[in-house]
């Protein structure tokens, strides 16, 4: 099983290098390595909640609210902001991290508690979220000049040759990595999303594994938000519109099974990163934009059938004598 | 006791009477908007005000619904039927509810307009568009080329592929550009009016034109992302943002230089020019109907097509001289 997905995330990389070398032949820019890490710096929102949605999509859920949880979260900062422009930056973080985890607890309790399926549950807080926004801001926008300049300034400070934005989410695979290999609570996603009847045998609350799948997805989302708001330096109601999308595409092209069970961290990431590079490649390359979606879809479409007949593995036949008699 | 009551209806009609006398020395216009507190409508009613100055024998009656429901509206209407007001202008919230208080209120002799945001054509007599796709079209490739007199590359950043407005524009746009020598248009990219796509848009636009001299962005969301892609990319002086933006999102990007101008209309020249145009239309100084003139006092004259409105002039510039002024406004 380990070497099926080893050689998974090969086959992705290897589908990323192949992507970039044909960019490079139409625009030799791309592959320069300053653009590269524009890319990744880029692709660092969806990585943060890419992983978050694979935790969930393991413990086979699935989180459509990360987007609008990430524009509520993103609307609290800004307008936080906009009203004490002296906060430090630490406490907004702070504060964007606890706003995503209650977030996430609402739709953990209501999946967990209520039993509601999860893609009803967070199709409705998905819509909440965004309501709430409308609510909060009657609609209207935080500019970028109502913020303070420490606020935006944040996500693109260099540390080392990248931008903060890209060092978080490079802080966020490391922490999920160790967390999804090395704890009992990372074990325990797998153990439900593969077998949830073996799971309670083996004394997992099914329940509870998915409610804090929800939770760490919502922190994520919430500090996906503050950095989204203040990397792009305005806040509305429709920001990152659709981006949950992206997120569950980017974990189904990692190879995380929608069935729960499957997938890894280095998965979820390769997957955002392919969704990224094609997001990034498509303007420079000089494709009609009326091709670009359908080549975003085609993408998406070539992963899932690849996924479906990778995880089509064959059963092992335990009782030979029977499978003659059928 | 009955002839008391008589007496009293007769005084009462008597006062009502000389009320509508002394009303008649002024032309009370009703200018009712979406909602009350709104900074572009009370900019607008600022507007009227001044039309009102420059008229004299103008009361102008600011009034709305407190959210932005027709509802509201049709209360408001209602109440300035009873009042008997000479003329109402009105920025509808739907274009349809409102049209049967609207009608009642012409039956009345009442002259009825809608600007801004219409109503459906039975419920007004003439409408005041801010602008014509033509006026806009001209307008975002001439910022562009005001800042480049000796031509230059400029690229266009849309909505989605299927905005109609932004095409139509951007159509206009074409047919006008042999009016701009030197201005060659390199490309059109859509930011599906996402905040995150524009960027990238613009990011690409700038990568695959390294002597890119301006972004046109003939959509509010677009036009914010270009300016802070152009001022995280170091090109602010290099790349000009322009195009179509509210003065309170686009304040930033004046400010920081990526952004030298950009244009939507003025919230004040519309209402001083609704309010002349009711004023006209109301003191018979002009009809409304297909084809005809409506002076407008600073604003010239409005012409009226054949659904009876009409564009007010080319869209507001916005550049660093104005920008403090408006950007509380709206």
């Amino acid at each position: 099983m380990n070497a099926l997905l080893k050689s998974r995330e090969s086959i992705l990389v290897g589908a990323i290098l192949a992507l970039l070398v044909l960019i490079a032949t139409r625009f030799a820019g791309f592959v320069a390595p300053a653009n590269l890490a524009a890319v990744f710096n880029d692709t660092s929102p969806l990585i943060i909640l890419a992983l978050g949605q694979m935790v969930v999509i393991l413990t086979r859920c699935i989180d459509l609210s990360v987007a609008a949880n990430l524009a509520l979260t993103g609307m609290v900062c800004a307008m936080l902001n906009v009203a004490y422009p002296d906060l430090p930056i630490i406490v907004i973080l702070m504060l964007a991290l606890a706003l995503g985890a209650i977030m996430g607890t609402v739709n953990g309790l209501l999946v967990w508690k209520l039993d509601i399926p999860p893609i009803v549950v967070t199709l409705g807080t998905m819509t909440i979220y965004r309501g709430i926004i409308f609510l909060i801001s009657d609609g209207k926008w935080v500019n970028a000049h109502e913020m303070s300049p420490a606020f935006t300034a944040f996500p693109r400070a260099a540390l080392l040759g990248l931008p903060v934005l890209s060092w978080v989410a490079i802080a966020v695979i490391i922490v999920m990595a160790v967390v999804m290999a090395r704890t009992t609570l990372g074990r325990s996603f797998y153990a439900v999303g593969g077998n949830p009847h073996a799971a309670v045998y083996t004394g997992i609350n099914v329940g509870k594994a998915q409610f804090r799948a929800f939770v760490i997805s919502g922190t994520l989302a919430g500090l996906a938000g503050y950095l989204w708001v203040a990397r792009y330096a305005v806040a509305y109601v429709d920001i990152a519109g659709g981006f949950e999308l992206d997120v569950v595409a980017a974990c189904v092209i990692g190879g995380i099974s929608i069935a729960g069970g499957i997938g890894t961290v280095g998965g979820a990431v390769l997957g955002a990163l392919f969704l990224g590079v094609i997001k990034n490649a498509l303007p420079v390359v000089d494709i009609s934009p009326f091709w670009q979606l359908a080549i975003s879809g085609a993408a998406i479409i070539i992963a899932v059938v690849f996924n479906a007949r990778a995880d089509h593995s064959k059963g092992r036949v335990i009782l030979k004598s029977a499978e003659h008699a059928q | 006791m009955k002839k008391l009551t008589g007496l009293m209806t007769t005084v009462a009609m008597a006062t009502g009477l000389f009320a509508n006398a002394a009303a008649a020395e002024d032309v009370r216009i009703a200018l009712v908007v979406k909602a009350l507190g709104i900074g572009f409508f009370e900019a607008a009613a600022k507007g009227a005000e001044e039309a009102a100055a420059e008229l004299g024998d103008v009361e102008i009656i600011y009034t709305g619904p407190t959210d932005t429901t027709a509802e509201g509206q049709i209360e408001v209407i209602n109440s300035l039927i009873a009042q008997n007001v000479d003329a109402i202008a009105v920025s509808a919230n739907d274009t349809d509810a409102l049209v049967p208080t609207l009608k009642k209120a012409m039956q009345r002799g009442i002259t009825v307009i809608s600007w801004d945001s219409g109503v459906a054509e039975d419920g007004r007599q003439a409408h005041l568009n801010p602008s014509s796709n033509a006026l806009i079209g001209n307008m975002i490739v001439k910022l562009a080329a005001d800042h480049l007199p000796d031509g230059g590359d400029v690229a266009v950043l849309s909505a989605t592929t299927t905005s109609t407005n932004q095409n139509i524009w951007i159509e206009e746009m074409t047919k006008v550009l042999p009016n701009y020598p030197g201005i060659n248009v390199v490309g059109t990219v859509y930011g599906d009016d996402l905040a995150d796509k524009s960027y990238r848009e613009a990011q690409g636009l700038m990568q695959s034109y390294p002597d890119l001299d301006a972004i046109i962005a003939p959509t509010s969301v677009g036009i914010v992302a270009a300016a802070q892609a152009v001022a995280d990319a170091g090109k602010i002086g290099q790349v000009n943002v322009t195009g179509l933006g509210l003065p309170s999102e686009m304040a930033g990007a004046i400010e920081s230089g990526a952004s030298k101008s950009f244009a939507i209309w003025n919230p004040i020249d519309l209402g001083y020019s609704a309010a002349m145009i009711a004023y006209n239309l109301a003191t018979d100084k002009a009809t409304a109907e297909p084809g005809a003139t409506i002076p407008m006092g600073r604003m010239g004259d409005l012409t009226l097509d054949e659904t009876n409105s009409g564009a007010m002039a080319d869209p507001f510039v916005y550049d660093s001289s104005n920008i403090e002024q408006f950007k509380s406004i709206f």
